[in-house]
């Protein structure tokens, strides 16, 4: 004889850990945090080593040099590289009663990096159980970047530029996350195995319904050969928004902003 | 989540949470009407995945810090990685004994900053004029405060 069990939802009285309402919280606090940024754009590419970071603080300095109002996310908790290339990779983070104060990079890029805050030469490590981390890993990095999104003072920006580990996992989480799909710039190299890589990551942005900006390709000019970046834009029917040279200069990334408006 | 006292029928409140500091997690709940209490345990691996998500069984017991599960969580973060600002850097409020700031200073300097302004917060709210450990255990024990 099976007990008679009321269901979650026949019970009236509230939840009191109200787990959905805390998550619902989260959300609301990140969402307030960004009312006052006009767009969030991910720098992301399915490959890793196309220069991700390197086109991310290149161009947060071009559009700060234009006169915007930039902020940098370092959302590759486990290998982040741009604040250094911003020259603020061990700034130390002003805590205020209701945020972090963001560092300020090269340029006056606000920035805010897992590499300011972990011990030099650390990987990001967790404390708990380390037997079957995986379980809980996962979250606890999508954790880290809500909080790097909410309980940062950001202030009003005009672009804030998140950069993306390789792979489409961050992508996923930001889309969960964030309020609206984020505008998608996307890296790639010359070669035809980054463009197969690239594809994936456009096709899991498409379908996410996020613009989609336009392609980027890095290292023209050098040892890679490959048409990726025209071949991309074609497929997607984006625009080719620069091929960046080895040897780039300040031009380079002067035009590359003035194409992002 | 919630608790059904089959027996009776009855939802059951929320009692306490107690975190014992091994991982582990205890939430009781008790019906309101024959009184009897049940306790919920998690194992390491269930409260971390909980304490990912940034939520806490039985509700928060004290508002938000910024990045409260970053500095709770990480490992392997810089010691002098965060320094207080605004009010937090005036150093009004509570004192502390020598005893309780040597406990203090033996909180990783990645996390102190946090645990430091938790303590002060709720020594402030009773009007308690100086911290001792007695008041940490106290706070410790009222609020949950796992490991801290």
């Amino acid at each position: 004889m099976p007990l008679n069990i009321r269901t979650y939802h026949e019970l009236t009285d509230p939840d009191r850990s109200g787990l959905g309402e805390q998550i619902a919280t989260q959300r609301r606090r990140l969402a307030a945090r960004l009312a006052a940024v006009g767009r969030v754009i991910v720098v992301m590419s399915g490959k890793g080593g196309v220069g991700k970071s390197f086109v991310t603080a290149h161009l947060a300095r071009a559009l700060a040099r234009a006169g915007r109002a930039v902020g940098v996310l370092d959302a590759d908790l486990n290998g982040p590289t741009v604040a250094g290339l911003l020259e603020a990779g061990t700034a130390r983070l002003v805590v205020g009663e209701d945020a972090v104060l963001p560092a300020t990079g090269s340029d006056g890029v606000r920035l805010v990096s897992m590499a300011q805050l972990l011990a030099d030469g650390q990987p990001l490590a967790f404390k708990g159980p380390p037997a079957e981390s995986f379980v809980w890993r996962g979250a606890a990095e999508a954790g880290a970047i809500r909080e790097l999104l909410a309980d940062v003072a950001w202030g009003p920006l005009d672009v804030l530029l998140l950069d993306l580990p390789p792979g489409m996992q961050r992508f996923l989480e930001l889309c969960d996350l964030l309020p609206a799909p984020p505008a998608v710039l996307t890296v790639t190299i010359p070669t035809p195995e980054s463009r197969d890589a690239v594809r994936r990551a456009l096709r899991a942005a498409t379908e996410r319904r996020s613009p989609l900006l336009g392609v980027v390709e890095n290292m023209v000019d050098g040892p890679f050969a490959g048409t990726a970046g025209a071949d991309l834009a074609v497929e997607f029917g984006v625009p080719v928004l620069a091929r960046i040279p080895w040897h780039p200069t300040p031009d380079t990334w002067a035009v590359l902003a003035g194409r992002l408006g | 989540m919630k608790f059904l006292c089959v027996e009776c029928d009855r939802q059951m409140t929320f009692e306490e949470r107690q975190l014992p500091g091994d991982g582990t997690l205890a939430a009781a709940f008790r019906c309101p009407k024959c009184g009897r209490a049940v306790a919920l345990l998690t194992n390491p691996m269930e409260t971390q995945l909980v304490s990912s998500l940034g939520v806490k069984i039985g509700g928060a017991t004290v508002p938000a810090e910024p990045l409260e599960t970053i500095r709770g969580m990480v490992a392997t973060g810089r010691e002098d990685a965060f320094t207080d600002g605004g009010e937090r850097a005036t150093g009004n409020g509570p004192s502390w004994s020598a005893d309780a700031q040597d406990r203090l200073s033996r909180v990783p300097g990645f996390v102190r900053g946090m645990v430091k302004k938790i303590y002060a917060d709720y020594a402030k709210e009773r009007g308690i004029g100086e911290i001792t450990p007695a008041v940490m255990d106290a706070a410790r024990s009222e609020l949950g405060l796992e490991g801290m």
